[in-house]
């Protein structure tokens, strides 16, 4: 186990810096409008995702509106449906693994199990560690700020949240340059090998100019599922014509 | 609110995060198999959330003065440069970091 967690341990590395970071942020956060330390700890321990997260400090000090609530988690879960069709069959035969590794399976842990396990390893032990890992410096993080957040150095660590915005522009790179690879040495059509990039990257900005920041995710993935779906017949066409 | 209530809003908002990581796997459970469609979906999938994600994060910058866009956008420039040079994902990312962390700080 120990061994597993040293091998595992440099991969999240990238999660270590944003995650602390951002719990810390989110435990002070919490902390300033009142919200007792355990409230923050629970919440990262049970709900575990961030953007959601903190759309929540806002509605916990107004009045209780549960429709409210339930519509906003929606909105801003709605992309975890997309990290879950995809992990269907790495994450099948993971045992009583699965559905701790289902209900941990944040942006950064998908990023970070999305490409499967390196060859040799154990798939379900490796997703296993890597969202622990993840989850254990998300909580820690949180506790952090609840608990002494004023008296932590933050301006010093400001900006280390980009370290996540960077690990996905470093996995889309890293997906990009194999897939280019896979096109030169004739595996699929170079074409084939950046629709996916550049519908993913293309639909989401234009659906962020089209319906602003709070809810283009919706927009983006559905127009998304849209093309895909007239990609894949088009595909299947020239199979059936073949 | 009290502490009631608290519990509650917390415990929908987890419900309904749980709801949307699992459903896809409860759908397509059991001798389910998915549609062909679907299995092809989730291959091509992690390509294009890849740079959702991207988008996703970016989705705050402002273009009214350098100091809005310009760190950020040097910190993804720097990701995707050092990676396409050395391809060593710690040093790409960590390079990233430090430009975007640099630039907030020097441009005002």
């Amino acid at each position: 186990m120990l061994s597993l967690i040293r091998r595992v341990f440099p991969r999240t590395m990238p999660v270590l810096a944003g995650y602390i970071f951002l719990g810390i942020a989110y435990g002070a956060a919490m902390n300033a409008r009142g919200l007792a330390p355990g409230w923050s700890a629970l919440i990262s321990v049970i709900v575990y995702g961030g953007s959601l997260q903190f759309a929540l400090i806002d509605c916990l000090t107004r009045s209780f509106a549960p429709l409210t609530i339930a519509a906003l988690a929606l909105l801003i879960q709605a992309r975890h449906l997309f990290y879950s069709l995809s992990m269907l069959d790495s994450y099948q035969g993971t045992g009583w693994r699965k559905p701790y590794l289902i209900f941990s399976l944040t942006d950064e842990t998908y990023s970070l199990v999305c490409n499967g396990a390196p060859a040799g390893e154990d798939a379900g032990r490796w997703f296993t560690a890597v969202s622990l890992l993840d989850q254990s410096y998300w909580v820690a993080g949180t506790i952090l700020g609840a608990l002494m957040g004023s008296l932590l150095p933050t301006e010093a660590l400001r900006g280390i949240d980009f370290s996540m915005t960077a690990l996905f522009t470093v996995i889309a790179t890293d997906q990009t340059m194999d897939a280019v690879q896979k096109a030169r040495q004739g595996e699929w059509p170079l074409r084939e090998a950046l629709f996916a990039p550049l519908l993913g990257g293309l639909m989401t900005l234009t659906s962020l100019l089209i319906a602003g920041q709070e809810s283009f995710l919706l927009l983006a993935m559905a127009g998304m599922l849209l093309l895909f779906y007239a990609r894949w017949r088009t595909l299947k066409g020239k199979e059936a014509a073949a | 609110m009290n502490s009631i209530q608290i519990l509650v809003t917390i415990l929908i908002a987890s419900a309904v995060t749980i709801l949307t990581r699992a459903l896809p796997f409860w759908v397509f459970s059991g001798g389910r198999k998915p549609p062909a469609f679907i299995t092809w979906l989730g291959a091509q999938l992690p390509r294009a959330v890849m740079l959702m994600l991207v988008v996703y994060c970016l989705r705050d910058v402002r273009f009214d003065g350098a100091q809005q866009w310009l760190p950020a956008f040097c910190g993804v420039a720097a990701a995707v440069l050092l990676h396409v040079w050395k391809r060593r994902m710690i040093l790409s990312i960590a390079g990233a970091t430090a430009v975007y962390m640099a630039l907030i700080r020097v441009i005002v």
